[in-house]
């Protein structure tokens, strides 16, 4: 079961772009040419991440980077079904959630597009926050705790961090609103 | 609208009830994997459905109050059996033939297109296509009476991981463009988990879970805690334990993800897998909507 999961994973990610690859070489790619969409969804069974959040955090982790700006398409949701072999409504649970946080609309007849881009916190705050930790770890290094131990440590303070605040769709949008004003 | 619906329904083979006592409702618009261990009546319950066998006890209707097996359900039912049913002489065209005079209605330009896709010979015989393609044909023959419901048994067993991708793709993008209903039987829980949005799981002819996938993942959880904590064990629904001296973990039944976890125990997200085991595992537990749920929640609920 475990190889299955491996290579039905990696056959989705890789099947589109070597259109050689595979028994039946006839079947045109269901590509991001074909969508129109500058991405293309993978899937990592492994992960234990909700197949749903995986689509959503690919989208957010192509906005960071820049591989999606705004009104760009997202894979069509038949698209993103016949490449990945899943539920439909996992697709537009996914879209849902993006519209949601107001990261994309849905356009009737058309598909769902980028609608805001994730905007970063400026470069010098970052550089200060990375020093700050820097600092955190060098301590906790003193402590005696080792890197899996720093891991465990910081995920769960994380969590509880996080666990008694707003949803994280309200969180975005007071950073968003925050640093555009800097920005 | 249930595609599916049965009250009290039996088949007995001989001396031997293959199903006995099964009530269920298995609602449209839905991807429904039927699970159950072996012998549990998978295969008898889709053929009841189905009309390929009469019920010996109680009642099977389909499309929303239609007769199994009467002509209106034939039409709107397409069925692939475990063996992927091929007359294996007959070339794939005459199958396509075959197939088309026999039904009511067949969409033979949809047919084409697709063989044409998947690079399937239409002079090749049957019984000379690769596995992966001979369950291809088997299933483009059945979306071609574009029916409302498609029920396959044990659609992925015999084959490879490539073919299996490639099936369940087709059939989800036919869902997609379609809203056609499915219901499959399969053994591998792996891959239910991406496809399947409703789960019905039956035990001795008996249904243990029916719920939306979604559902079911947000209302489980697992627990690990100290087992000597047997009173915090006591006031949860506890569906399966595994218990060393010191740790247990115990997969749990909550009213949602926002239930709050007990003093001293961690509570981890459960696997659709993961959840069908624990049940398989725990032939008294049950997991259904209706009774179940109200008698499980409290007057407490309005503030989360």
């Amino acid at each position: 079961m475990t190889i299955d999961k491996g290579v039905s994973g990696s056959g989705t990610a890789e099947a589109s772009p070597s259109p050689s690859g595979g028994g039946d070489g006839k079947k045109p790619p269901d590509g991001p040419r074909g969508s129109g969409s500058p991405i293309e969804f993978r899937l990592d069974a492994a992960s234990g991440v909700p197949t749903y959040l995986q689509l959503v955090q690919q989208v957010e982790h192509a906005l960071r980077l820049g591989y999606l700006k705004p009104g760009d398409q997202l894979p069509k949701v038949r698209d993103a079904v016949a490449s990945l072999a899943i539920n439909p409504n996992t697709v537009l649970k996914a879209y849902r959630e993006l519209e949601t946080k107001g990261l994309a609309s849905g356009r009737p007849g058309q598909g769902t597009f980028i609608e805001a881009t994730l905007s970063q916190v400026a470069l010098p705050e970052l550089a200060t926050l990375h020093r700050s930790l820097l600092g955190w770890l060098a301590s906790a290094d003193g402590a005696g705790l080792d890197e899996d131990g720093i891991v465990a440590l910081f995920s769960s303070a994380l969590r509880d961090f996080f666990k008694g605040r707003d949803r994280p769709a309200d969180r975005r949008a007071d950073r968003k609103g925050g640093t555009e004003g800097v920005a | 609208m249930n595609v599916i619906e049965t009250s009290g329904l039996g088949k007995r083979y001989r001396q031997t009830w293959a199903l006995r006592e099964c009530t269920l409702a298995i609602p449209a618009g839905h991807v429904t994997a039927l699970v159950g261990p072996n012998g549990a009546g998978k295969t008898t319950l889709l053929n009841l459905g189905v009309g390929l066998a009469t019920p010996t006890a109680g009642v099977v209707t389909v499309l929303g109050g239609v007769p199994a097996g009467s002509p209106a359900a034939l039409d709107g039912i397409a069925f692939v059996a475990q063996d992927m049913p091929l007359y294996k002489p007959l070339s794939v065209a005459d199958m396509l033939h075959l197939t088309r005079n026999l039904n009511r209605r067949f969409d033979q330009g949809y047919a084409l297109a697709r063989l044409g896709e998947l690079g399937i010979p239409l002079k090749r015989k049957a019984g000379k296509l690769s596995g992966g393609q001979q369950a291809q044909l088997a299933l483009t023959l059945a979306l071609a009476r574009r029916p409302r419901l498609l029920v396959l048994d044990e659609p992925l067993a015999n084959l490879d991981p490539l073919a299996r991708h490639d099936f369940m793709a087709t059939v989800m993008a036919t869902v997609a463009e379609h809203g056609m209903s499915v219901v499959l039987s399969s053994h591998v829980l792996a891959e239910l988990e991406r496809v399947a949005d409703y789960l019905i799981l039956v035990s001795g002819g008996r249904v243990q879970v029916a719920d939306e996938v979604d559902s079911l993942l947000s209302t489980h959880r697992i627990l690990t805690g100290p087992a000597s904590d047997a009173r915090t064990r006591e006031e949860l629904t506890v569906v399966h334990e595994r218990r060393a001296e010191a740790q247990a973990h115990l997969l749990v039944r909550t009213r949602g993800p926002a239930d709050p976890v007990p003093l001293g125990w961690e509570a981890h997200p459960v696997s659709l897998e993961e959840l069908v085991l624990a049940y398989l595992r725990e032939p008294g537990a049950a997991a259904l909507p209706g009774p179940a749920r109200t008698s499980n929640a409290e007057p407490t609920e309005v503030t989360r």
